[in-house]
């Protein structure tokens, strides 16, 4: 059972992150704790991906003619590449995030969307600023 | 000249949005109106190019194209043939006449300096989906997913209420998750594989569908993308999202965004995942036809109960997409036919509807159903519209909503799916009944004096045109259905294949 859990850590820390932010994306109130797990939940998705990458005894996949080697072990690059879009795409969903927080505080004068709803269901239909 | 366009058709289609969303801000700074006509070129040249693709891969083999002249598994390959060619037609068509829509009533909804952002994140918008449909590489799906999704948050932001943000912050999230899911499932398949190209994964994926690996592949990315098709369960971001958007962005996303989802599932299930063989004991069609009936049957009960006019017609997406799935489940020649039918027929009906809710909204600046009575004098020939695509969506002979209804029952029938045949016609009479409740109110029901002041007295001629366009299409396809079904007949037999199919 710990060999079981030991040998597999790297997907542990994936599956432990991502259902912190999971938990966070649907229990908290508050719109920029919902983004801080988002960003949680697909860092977690990173992780995975470079560990996945990972090859026994391999070096950083950069082109290398030690003395005295006569083949070198490279790690996968492609998730490396993979993950470096997901990650430019994480970080826009984020930005647009923000900027609508910036929008609702503006508008509602509040960040919570409880708080957002009850003022919304007691006088709707306000022209945005 | 012509040749290099012919060659190079398949990325031109996206590449024209790349450059009309870098145009559009720049000419904005000139003009104002110089913005949308850079849309509007953008939008019909790539109508032009899809049009010349379906024909093109519809009397010669599919269209293979490399990017950058590497060959795949090691670069990125565009492929076409008549399943997504068929539905880049429909998706470009349909922005394209949103955009003219949008010369009327942007103007009254949207401030006027935002016009030139709109119309470049709106080709944005537009060229994610054509990126989706017409790649072979899965990571590039993902990449045009977020793309697409993207731009839709920022679309629906910029809607006319407050509460547009938070329509948009719930979708954000939402979506977020779903392409999360989706990500993660592509991570599984390339451990398996280490390939991302499709025809690729097909080959390599033989044998292997009974390793955890690949099961927990197929679960991330089914659940990822059925939260972005808004199936039942799932769909709580559709609602507000179609709700307080601008109603060229109601009418443009209820025609594009929850197909394109739809066919990348589509896609998936029938290349890569083998729906036609099965695999490791599990009855993939089987839950994909449970949840698809629930999604119908709970969409369309929803959708009685709503208030707001927008609303309803977007609940009655969510049952509509079950159709597709349930069609295109089954695995099936004409069932696959009739999803595919129900593809163009829906993005027809449902856009036309949002665009005659749109000018409702143009002339009385409200959507709700119970302000909408008496209109049939006040505004007959919208009224009248609504009334055939009402017909048209409780699938009515002579009206494309028949057609589609049609073949979906007819393969449920040859495959032996019987369960099928019972859902789709009491959810044909609950749609009767919610789009009943509208056309009494509009025709039987005398004007209030109570009604909200009028804002605009006449409809612009952008507006009325596209709608009757898309009106007079509803019956053109539903009388001459030919062309349509011959398209999507040969292309489910180029799916299903020489499979053996039930």
């Amino acid at each position: 059972m710990i060999e079981f859990i030991a040998d597999k850590y790297n997907f542990w820390i994936a599956i432990v992150l991502m259902m912190i932010g999971f938990y966070a994306i649907i229990a908290k109130h508050n719109l920029v704790k919902k983004v801080i797990g988002l960003n949680i939940f697909q860092t977690s998705v990173f992780l995975f991906y470079i560990s996945i990458s990972k090859v026994n005894g391999g070096t950083a996949p950069i082109i290398w003619h030690p003395e005295g080697h006569a083949e070198v072990v490279y790690d996968n690059p492609l998730p490396h590449v993979l993950i470096l879009t997901a990650i430019v795409v994480s970080v826009s969903v984020t930005a647009v995030a923000l900027g609508i927080i910036v929008k609702l505080y503006k508008n509602y004068g509040s960040i919570e969307e409880d708080e957002i709803k009850l003022i919304e269901h007691n006088e709707p239909e306000l022209d945005s600023k | 000249m012509i040749d290099f366009f012919t060659t190079h058709a398949p990325v031109l289609t996206i590449v024209v949005f790349i450059f009309g969303a870098l145009l559009a801000p720049v000419f904005g700074r000139i003009n104002n109106s110089l913005s949308y006509y850079c849309a509007l070129i953008t939008t019909a040249l790539s109508f032009v190019l899809s049009v010349y693709l379906l024909f093109s891969v519809y009397n010669n083999a599919p269209l293979e194209y490399f990017l950058g002249g590497w060959k795949p598994p090691y670069g990125i390959e565009y492929r076409v043939d008549i399943l997504n060619s068929f539905i880049l037609s429909v998706v470009s068509f349909v922005s394209f006449l949103s955009v003219i829509y949008g010369y009327g009533s942007i103007k009254s909804e949207i401030y006027e300096k935002r016009h030139p952002a709109f119309y470049s994140v709106y080709l944005l918008f537009i060229g994610g989906m054509m990126g989706i449909l017409i790649t072979n590489d899965i990571f590039n799906m993902y990449v045009f997913l977020e793309i697409t999704s993207l731009a839709g948050y920022a679309l629906i932001a910029m809607g006319r209420t407050r509460y547009s943000y938070m329509a948009s912050f719930n979708y954000l999230i939402l979506g977020s998750v779903g392409a999360t899911f989706f990500l993660i499932g592509i991570g599984y398949l390339y451990m398996q594989t280490g390939t991302l190209n499709l025809t690729d994964l097909a080959q390599r994926l033989q044998g292997h569908f009974d390793t955890n690996v690949v099961l927990v592949a197929i679960a991330f990315i089914v659940v990822g993308l059925m939260l972005k098709m808004a199936v039942f369960p799932l769909h709580f971001w559709l609602p507000d999202a179609y709700t307080y958007s601008p109603s060229v962005i109601s009418a443009a996303m209820a025609g594009t965004s929850t197909k394109v989802a739809a066919y990348l599932l589509i896609r998936l299930m029938y290349t890569i995942f083998g729906i036609q063989a099965g695999f490791s004991g599990i009855n993939f069609s089987g839950i994909i036809i449970v949840i698809a009936s629930i999604t119908i049957l709970a969409g369309s009960i929803i959708a009685i109960s709503q208030t707001d006019l927008k609303k309803m017609l977007a609940f009655s997406s969510i049952g509509q997409i079950g159709y597709i799935l349930i069609g295109t489940a089954m695995v099936n020649k004409y069932a696959f036919a009739g999803g595919l039918l129900h593809i163009l027929n829906h993005a027809m009906m449902k856009t036309a509807l949002f665009m005659v809710a749109g000018g409702f909204f143009y002339k009385f600046t409200s959507t709700k159903i119970n302000d909408l009575k008496g209109m049939g004098r006040q505004m007959p020939f919208a009224s009248a519209m609504f009334l055939i695509l009402s017909l048209s969506m409780v699938g009515i002979p002579l009206t494309v909503g028949f057609i589609s209804k049609w073949y979906i029952i007819l393969g449920a029938a040859q495959s032996g799916y019987w369960i099928v045949v019972p859902v789709i016609l009491l959810s044909s009479l609950l749609t009767a009944i919610y789009f009943g409740r509208v056309v009494h109110n509009l025709f039987f029901k005398d004007s209030e004096a109570s009604n909200t002041g009028i804002l605009h007295a006449k409809i612009p001629y952008s507006m009325v045109s596209s709608t009757a366009v898309l009106v007079f299409l509803c019956i053109f396809f539903g009388v001459f259905a030919y062309m349509p079904v011959e398209i999507s007949l040969k292309a489910a037999e180029n799916i299903i294949g020489a499979m053996p199919w039930k």
